[in-house]
Parts: C-alpha cells; structure tokens; sequence
C-alpha cells in the first residue's frame, strides 16, 4: 500500500519523541562537560613520553628517567611531520646503566599529529605511548598547540592507571630485557673473571 | 490620474526601458519582471484586482521564470564582448514600432469621445467574471482551452521525441 | 466577556487609532496591522525555530539546544544576535545588486501572503475579493527571488539549488492550485474570509470543515504534499540539500542576508500553513460547537503550530527525495489525483445531500489511490527502492 512505509517511518520518529522525556534508552545523550562516560582502555589519542620515576619527589625526575634515547626514528616515520627532536651531545646512562643519548628537544604539535600511532610502533625502546588524554583544545593557537617535552613526560604509572593490560606487557618486555642484559653482563664479567683467573695460573706457571 | 498612477507608470516604463537596453541578458530578464509588476499595480490601480492578480500570477510566476530558465539553458549569462546592442535593422524595427503605436494612438484617441467622463467606476467582482466567462464568452474560453492543450501535448510530443532518439 | 476577548485585538486598534484625526485613521489602522504582522510572525519564526530544534532532536534521540538560558529558550536569541554580528560577504564575481536584493524580495513577498489571511473573527488585513487569487500571485513571485539568489551568486552550488528550487516550486504549484480550486468550487467564493464562514456550520457539535469531506480530505493531503514541496522543505528539500549543495541558492548569502532567507522561508512555511488551515481546516472555526468560547484567533495559531508541527514531525522521519522522484511524484501522482479531485468535488457538488455522495466520493478516490499505488509501484517510479550497489 502506498504510504504505508511513511505512515510506518512517523510512528517511530513519533515514538523516539514521547520515549525521550521517560525512557533513558531513547534519549542517550551524556552532558558532556559536566557528565562524561569513562574512557575505554583501549582509547589513544595523542603521544606521551613514559618515564620511569627513579627518586619520586625530585623535581627532575622526569627528566632523567625518559626513557627516549633521541633515535629520531619516531621523527622520521611520522607521517604528518608533527615531532621535532634535537640530539643531546653528550651522554647520560639510562634505565639499563647503558650511556645514551637523550632528547634536548621533543616537540609534537597537536594540529598536526592525526594519532596514527606509528611513532610507537617504531619506538625500539618503549619510550613513545599513546595517551587518552583528549582535551587538549587551548586560547593560545600558536605556542599552545606545540606540547614540548616537559608537557609530554609522564610516568611509568601514569601509563600502567590508563593502560593496564598494555603497560604489564611493556614492564615485562623491559624486565626481561634487563634480565638478559643483566645476565649478558653477569655472563661476560664471569668470562672476564674467567679470562683473569685462566691467565693468571698461565701466567703463573710461566 | 494620480500621483500613484504617475509612478506606476514610471516605474513600468523605467522596467521596459532597462529590458531593451542593458546588456546582461539575465538583468534585461528581471527589467521585464518589474513591467510586468507595474503592469499589474496598474491594473489594481484601476480597481480590477482579478486582471492584476491573474497578471502577476501568469506574468511573473510563469512567464518571467520561462524566459529566465530559456536564457540560462540556451546560452550563457556572459554579457556579448562587443559593446552594440542596436541591430544593423534598427530603422526597420523603430518604423514597425512607430506604426504600432501610431495605430494603437489612433484607436484610443478615437475611441476616447465615446467614453462617458465622468460614470462611477463599475465594480467588477471576480463572481462577474467568472459568470461572464462561463455564459457569453464561453466560446472564445474553450477555444483558448484547446489551443492550449494542443499546445501542452506539442510540447510534450517535443520532449518524447528526443528521449526516444537518445535511447 | 468571552466576545469582548474574542475581538480584543480589533477594539484595541480602534482605541488606538481613535486618537488620530479622522482623515489619518483609515491609513493609521492599515499601518497598524502591517506592523503587527511584521513583527509577529518573525516572532513566532523564532519560536519555530526552537521548536524544531528541539523537537528534531527529541526525534533523533538527542536532547537540542539547551545552553542558552532555562531549557535553551534563549538560543533563537542568540542565533539572532550572531547572525546580525556576522560579516555580511559578498563574492567578488556577484552580481552585487541582484546579490542584494534577492533576500529583500523574497521576505516582502512572503510577508505580502499574509494580508488576505484571516486570522481570527475580523482580523483580516485586506478582505479581497480575489483572495485566494492574490495569495497564489504573490506565492508565484518567490521562485524569482529564488532564482536571483542562485543566479547572481556565480557559484555552481548555487545556481544548481536555484535551477531545483525553481524546477521543483514550477511543478508543486500545479497540485497546490488545483487542490484549493476544489475548496473554490464547493464553496463559491475566492475570498479567504468567505471559505472560512462556509466551513464555521456545525451538525452535531462537529464541524463541516473541508477536511471531513472524502474530496477535502484527498485534497488536504494533496495541498500538504504540494505545500511542503512549495516551501523547499524536508523530504522535498533538495534546493538547498546540504550534503550536495552546501546550502542551495543561498550558499554564498551571509549574515543578515542569511538570516533574512531563513526568515523568509519559516515565514513562508508559517503563511502557507495559515493558508491549508485557511482552506480546509476552517480557519480561526473551534473544532468542537462547545468550544466557540474560546476566541477565534487562538484557534487560528493553534492550527498554525500544529502545522509546524507536523512539518517538523516529517523532517525528522523521511528522507530526501532524489530530483527524478521528485518530479515522478509530483507529475505522475499528485497531479492526477488533484485533477480526480477536482471531478469528485464537482460530483459532491451535484449529488445532493444524502449520504449516496459520501459513498460514491469516497469509492472513486480511495480507488483510485489504491490503483496508481500499485501501478506506480510495478513500476518502480516509486515505492520501495532497490540499491543496485549497496546489497
């Protein structure tokens, strides 16, 4: 018949008006800024930079623990262009006692960056991650929009309160990696001890 | 003759002086739509509302728009490059003109004696006009019907014709 | 004192030009009325607006504006305000006078549709003869103002939304004539005021307005149909579909000239509305005998915002139609109905009043209705469409 479907179409539309001032199911908008839903685990939004905190307390603490070493990996595979890193000179020993680089300057700019999320794909060191912080919006459109590397360092636990699952991961990923260094290390200090111990009875018997 | 005549006429006048003499074909399209309305505020002015309103409903809802549509679908809006508007046939077409409103002049001034001056103006009701029409003018309005219709199922045979070719 | 309510408006623009000179007051009164109208209909636009802002988002499950004051209802004010702050930009390449006055034409003719328009017992600004006539005369012009929107705007979005807009209000004329010829036919007369007093009888307490007739009845739904599509609205609003044409025949109009369109089109949509209630839902007549206390003009708007209502109501339930449908509906359908229409208001006229015209009208339409919905759906120019690509 027609203009049954029409006559079908306004009884819904009729039935999404009056079910909206009873049922909560017909009217799922959440206020925003004064309610707001949780966030999912899973969300990512903008890039941070994980640091282990190593004397919680200390000011720049932040600073010394960043795990980033400045391979500028990240800045060459980010498509957009949106992360800006100068090399340090000289070298401090990160997590692993190793010397490293560090970044003098790391910059992402927010208008830029389209959250692809390549940067940590690319980071060899667990050092890049993916924030779920979304409200970055700001009044200043120009220094405002450029977050430097004091802004995007946030810690170990920062990382572990929004992505729980992912951060286990990563800690035990880098425990094991520090095991096997640890280990790597241990064996090559029992090999140089060795080394000492064969040449000293050689040398010995001489 | 009032100051409302006196208006009115310079305004259609000015509306179908603007239609010959512009150039932009568009803007000569929309002069001819504000004759059409002095046409029509002068018919009102003279008390035949049914002559107006039918006026303004013909005239500027459908003939105006016609002309328009045909502009815009046959050429375009550009106004022409060189800057003549008179044809080369000018003197022809003014003579035509002349002896149009020479003829036109000579009806009214003749007929003009034979109008009463100074009857009340007959109130016409659109009831009388429509009685008219269906009684004494019965005939010419049924002509005027076919030939319309003809005219309708022309244009509709027009349009078949060419869908038919394209398939 | 119920009568004394029901003609207060008039009593109190006697008072008031009672303190003129005798010579002043006839133009005194008019200048009145026009003033009152001009300021309320763009009045009651803002409340439409709200309306259906709010009530579009009820529909799609959302709640609408609500920031702006208790509840929202100061937003209309704010939009108001932004619209009037806004840059007013106008191309380059425009057409500069034409740009101008496209707007300005468009909501004088609109506000010219509301003079012959009674709006309560003796309130009718100009009680023409010719009416109706007027009404449809003055309809016809906004497709022009239409047009030098689109035209002079020289930007492709725009003159395609014009060319639509034009195509499409050409097209829905015809049935929206044809539908209130039918109303001119039973009652005789093509004054507005007239049509309402032939419609303001009552048999049992019920009212003999139109739309309880088998032919006022198809008619009204014609004149809808033809109304929505006269007043580029949803489902028919193709001349300014915002996912193809960015805004239609009003893309590059900013500002107040913006805001002028929008104004022209509610109020076109308000005057259109005044006149199907005008036509066939009796006007400012109370839908019960019982309640002809009530006084005659809060009937009048309350048909008004009820027809807003259902305006709104269809917005947020059906789609836009595509332009080949468009024409399909109104060519192939509404217009063979209103013309069926108009012979079973001729039949109703001379059948007599039994209840054998009841019947035979009834038959003939419902019929027919049902004869051109299963042809026109065999043959797919409309009814349930198949997507070749989507399944």
């Amino acid at each position: 018949m027609l203009g049954e479907g029409i006559l079908k179409g306004l009884a819904e539309t009729a039935k999404n008006f009056a079910g909206s001032f009873v049922s909560k199911e017909r009217l799922t908008t959440v206020e925003y800024p004064e309610d707001r839903i949780p966030t999912f685990e899973a969300a990512r939004v903008f890039p941070f930079l994980v640091y282990d905190a190593r004397n919680p307390g200390d000011e720049n603490d932040w600073e010394a623990g960043l795990r980033c070493v400045a391979c500028q990996i990240c800045e060459k595979e980010c498509p957009p262009k949106c992360i800006f890193i100068d090399k340090s000179k000289d070298k401090k020993p990160d997590a692993l006692g190793k010397q490293q680089f560090y970044p003098t300057r790391f910059d992402i700019d927010v208008s830029v960056c389209m959250s692809c999320q390549i940067c940590v794909e690319v980071c060899p060191f667990e050092a890049i991650k993916m924030d779920n912080e979304f409200e970055l919006s700001t009044t200043d459109r120009f220094g405002g929009l450029l977050h430097d590397r004091r802004q995007l360092a946030k810690s170990n636990e920062y990382y572990h309160k929004i992505h729980p699952t992912e951060a286990a991961e990563v800690d035990a990923r880098l425990a094991e990696e520090k095991a096997k260094a640890d280990a790597k290390a241990r064996a090559a200090a029992d090999a140089a001890a060795k080394a000492a111990a064969a040449a000293k009875p050689a040398g010995g018997g001489e | 003759m009032s100051f409302a005549f006196y208006l009115i006429s310079a305004l259609t006048v000015a509306g179908a002086l603007a239609a010959v003499l512009l150039k932009n074909l568009v803007h000569c399209a929309l002069a001819l739509t504000i004759a059409f309305a002095g046409l029509a505020l002068l018919f009102l002015n003279l008390d035949a509302q049914f002559a107006g309103f039918a006026q303004i409903l013909v005239y500027i809802g459908a003939v105006a728009i016609l002309v328009v549509f045909a502009i815009l679908l046959t050429r375009g809006s550009e106004t022409p490059k060189d800057g003549e508007i008179f044809s080369r046939t000018w003197l022809a077409g003014l003579a035509v003109a002349a002896a149009v409103f020479a003829v036109l002049g000579w009806a009214v001034l003749g007929t003009a004696p034979m109008l009463p001056h100074s009857s009340p103006a007959p109130h016409v009701t659109v009831l009388q006009i429509g009685n008219a029409l269906m009684s004494r003018y019965v005939l010419p309005l049924e002509i005027v019907a076919v030939l319309l219709t003809a005219a309708l199922i022309g244009a509709v045979m027009v349009a078949m014709h060419e869908k038919e070719e394209k398939q | 004192m119920f009568e004394w309510l029901d003609q207060v408006f008039v009593l109190l623009k006697h008072w008031l030009v009672s303190f003129l000179p005798a010579t002043w007051q006839p133009v005194a009164g008019i200048l009145l009325c026009v003033l009152t109208i001009i300021c309320l209909f763009p009045a009651l636009f803002a409340i439409c607006v709200l309306l259906e802002r709010k009530g579009l988002g009820r529909m799609q499950n959302r709640l609408g504006p609500n920031r702006v004051g208790p509840f929202g209802i100061f937003q209309p004010i704010a939009d108001g305000v932004k619209s009037l702050t806004k840059e007013d930009l106008v191309p380059l390449s425009a057409d500069a006078l034409v740009h101008f006055m496209a707007p300005v034409v468009l909501v004088v003719v609109v506000f010219m549709g509301f003079a012959v328009l009674p709006m309560g017992r003796n309130m009718v600004l100009v009680d023409l003869d010719a009416g109706l006539l007027f009404y449809f005369a003055i309809g016809a012009s906004t497709e022009l103002a239409v047009f030098m929107a689109g035209w002079s705007s020289r930007n492709k979005y725009s003159l395609l939304g014009a060319m639509r807009a034009v195509a499409q209000m050409i097209s829905y004329e015809v049935p929206l004539l044809l539908s209130s010829v039918a109303v001119v036919m039973i009652t005789g007369s093509l004054s507005l005021s007239k049509i309402v007093e032939a419609q303001n009888h009552y048999t049992w307490g019920l009212p003999h307005w139109y739309i309880f007739t088998p032919w006022g009845f198809a008619g009204f739904l014609m004149f809808a149909i033809a109304a929505t599509a006269e007043t580029n609205r949803s489902p028919f609003d193709l001349p300014e579909g915002e996912s193809e044409l960015v805004a239609g025949y009003f893309t590059e109009y900013s500002g107040f000239k913006f805001a002028l369109f929008f104004l022209g089109e509610y109020v076109g949509m308000l005057s259109i509305s005044g006149l199907g209630s005008t036509l066939f839902l009796g006007g400012w007549s109370s839908p019960l005998e019982a309640l002809n206390w009530v006084p005659s003009w809060i009937w009048f708007f309350s048909k008004l915002l009820l027809s807003i209502a259902v305006f709104i109501w269809m917005r947020g339930t059906l789609p836009r139609l595509r332009q080949d449908q468009l024409m399909n509906f109104a060519w192939k359908f509404v217009l063979p109905m209103t013309l069926l229409n108009l012979f079973v208001a001729g039949l109703w006229r001379f059948l007599g009043d039994g209840w054998e015209r009841w019947v035979v009208c009834s038959a003939i339409l419902i019929v027919a209705y049902i004869l051109m919905g299963r042809v026109g759906m065999y043959r797919e120019h409309f009814g349930p469409r198949r997507y070749r690509y989507a399944e």
